[in-house]
């Protein structure tokens, strides 16, 4: 089987993440490559077989509605690049 | 013998019968690392006045009290970098807090110490895909200490210090243990908490030890397993002793042998030793069945759409804004995620988020991601069929010693193919162990041994057979 066509620009930019045209070029090769390996995954026979999410079985486990200490504002806010007001600071995103 | 070069336990005695300090081993493992880790690279930061001062404090009555572990730098130490080998995080993250694995080896005594090496965000299998620095095989210099634990792996077999945590999503603990010679550990799926690790894919990442016996193997993963309220899928079931029963030995135990395992993949010296350390256990009293794992051809495959999928998701909260290294002006926002992220992730990572991105988009999911994810049950089922008949699995932990350095760069799906016999137990969420053989030309190599879910006290008995007969 031809190994699928993979537009490396338009996912990068769903992933947003800038390539230079060489990165382009290299990933649309090795990722091709890949994605035709993977394509082996259309030889086994899944009709009928539940999906796996998780190793093991367990679904919507909750812990007890009690408060418990969790980290303060400055803890999260220590390793932010840009600040101000106790929150995080962006370029403007909205236009007036 | 250097106090860095010690196992655990032997340290325990010492500590006990008041020979020694624990300032002298911390002091000890800082004269090491700064004598010759620059030849090695396991440690990309560590801060010897902390690690002296938590000496002076250490409870020398805890299980390990004074003892210092080395950190892989995706396991966040409050007040310590958490860089995950990226320059994305390089001198732009302190850890406002504790890993829940840490927090309880921290209860259990211990001292944190130091952060090593890592392929860049846990993604790679040499630590050759490391944003920082490059780190040597301490036993077979000039080749690739394995991945992504590599820092871990080389600290321990460099005798830089006795014991480090890994993390461990395909194999990242089981085969640099493997390709350096040291004890590798992968717990179930559950059995440690996750909380504080740096998310990679979250339905296959597990914390475990990297040591140099079995016995201290088991010292730590007393320590740091458990249920965790903040980690939703840690398990709500007391942990055993897993240091009990060590030396019950293999009599009357069944250990199965894939077929699938034992393909033209694997070279003929390792498939020798493995054999060979079968034949050791069947003489202990094991009996050694030939069993299958029909599915074991698709793992690959379908790993390589389950964890970047799960990586591309995890990795997007590297956008610059909440932490790590943004661009400087960003003209608008899509501008500051899209170049901070190109600036920051180095080519593997950014090829596993492509790659992520592209099986979850529209149109793909259900031919990729769906499809991955039921042969991921048939891959499950394949194993606990298989532990139905048997109580362990022995098979090798890569079709080969360690490769040169340099050797697969430039190929990554050569690289992914090398993964095939460790990525299972992630992919089907049962625990492995890796655990030294003899040396094939000087070059480590060791034996996987497989468990179900939950079976480490099993395979910790079986390796510590090994281990006893090395």
């Amino acid at each position: 089987m031809a190994n699928p066509h993979i537009d490396v620009r338009y996912v990068a930019n769903l992933a947003r993440i800038n390539l230079s045209d060489e990165e382009v070029t290299r990933f649309s090769t090795q990722l091709e490559d890949i994605m035709g390996y993977i394509e082996k995954l259309g030889e086994v026979d899944v009709e009928g077989i539940e999906p796996s999410a998780h190793p093991i079985e367990m679904s919507n486990r909750v812990r007890k509605d009690e408060p418990i200490p969790s980290l303060p504002a400055e803890g999260f806010l220590q390793n932010t690049p840009d600040q101000a007001n106790g929150q995080l600071r962006v370029p403007k995103v909205v236009d007036a | 013998m250097s106090l860095a070069s010690s196992s655990l336990s032997s340290l325990r005695q010492k500590l006990a019968a008041g020979e020694i300090s624990s300032r002298d081993i911390v002091q000890d493992v800082i004269n090491q690392v700064s004598s010759r880790d620059q030849k090695i690279g396991a440690f990309l930061s560590f801060d010897p006045e902390a690690a002296l001062t938590a000496a002076d404090q250490a409870d020398l009555s805890l299980p390990l009290g004074g003892l210092p572990i080395g950190i892989k730098d995706n396991i966040n130490v409050e007040g310590q970098p958490c860089t995950c080998a990226s320059k994305f995080l390089k001198d732009a993250f302190t850890s406002p807090y504790d890993a829940t694995a840490i927090a309880k080896l921290k209860a259990a005594g211990a001292i944190p110490f130091g952060r090593t090496n890592l392929d860049e965000f846990a993604m790679g299998s040499s630590t050759e895909n490391s944003g920082l620095q490059t780190t040597q095989n301490p036993t077979a210099p000039g080749h690739i200490p394995g991945g992504s634990s590599g820092g871990s792996a080389a600290a321990v077999a460099g005798d830089l210090i006795p014991a480090t945590l890994g993390s461990d999503t395909g194999g990242s603990i089981r085969q640099p243990a493997s390709h350096c010679g040291v004890v590798g550990l992968k717990p179930s799926y559950g059995r440690v908490s996750r909380f504080g690790l740096v998310a990679f894919g979250s339905s296959l990442d597990q914390i475990g030890p990297l040591t140099r016996t079995v016995e201290d193997s088991a010292l730590l993963l007393n320590a740091i397993a458990g249920e965790d309220p903040r980690d939703s899928t840690s398990l709500n079931e007391a942990a055993p002793d897993y240091s009990e029963g060590l030396n019950q030995g293999v009599a009357g135990m069944k250990l199965g042998l894939p077929k699938e395992y034992f393909t033209d993949g694997i070279s003929p010296q390792v498939r020798e030793r493995v054999e060979a350390a079968a034949k050791n256990l069947e003489s202990q009293g094991a009996e050694i069945v030939e069993i299958s794992l029909p599915h074991t051809e698709y793992a690959v495959a379908t790993y390589y759409i389950i964890a970047p999928a799960e990586a591309s998701s995890n990795l997007s909260r590297f956008d610059g804004v909440r932490y790590g290294n943004r661009i400087e002006n960003p003209e608008d926002m899509l501008e500051l995620y899209k170049d901070s992220r190109e600036a920051g992730f180095g080519s593997e990572v950014k090829r596993r988020i492509i790659l992520g991105t592209y099986v979850l988009s529209s149109g793909y999911y259900d031919a990729y991601y769906l499809r991955a994810q039921k042969v991921r049950t048939l891959i499950r089922r394949d194993f606990e069929q298989a532990f139905e008949k048997v109580d362990a699995i022995l098979t090798p932990v890569a079709p080969e010693t360690a490769p040169k350095m340099g050797d697969a760069t430039g190929d990554p799906l050569k690289h992914y193919l090398a993964d095939i016999f460790t990525i299972s137990a992630n992919l089907a969420g049962n625990c492995g162990i890796s655990v030294p053989l003899a040396p094939i030309d000087g070059k480590p190599v060791g034996l996987q041994i497989l468990g179900p879910y939950l079976g480490e006290k099993e395979i910790l008995r079986c390796a510590r057979a090994v281990e006893a007969n090395q």
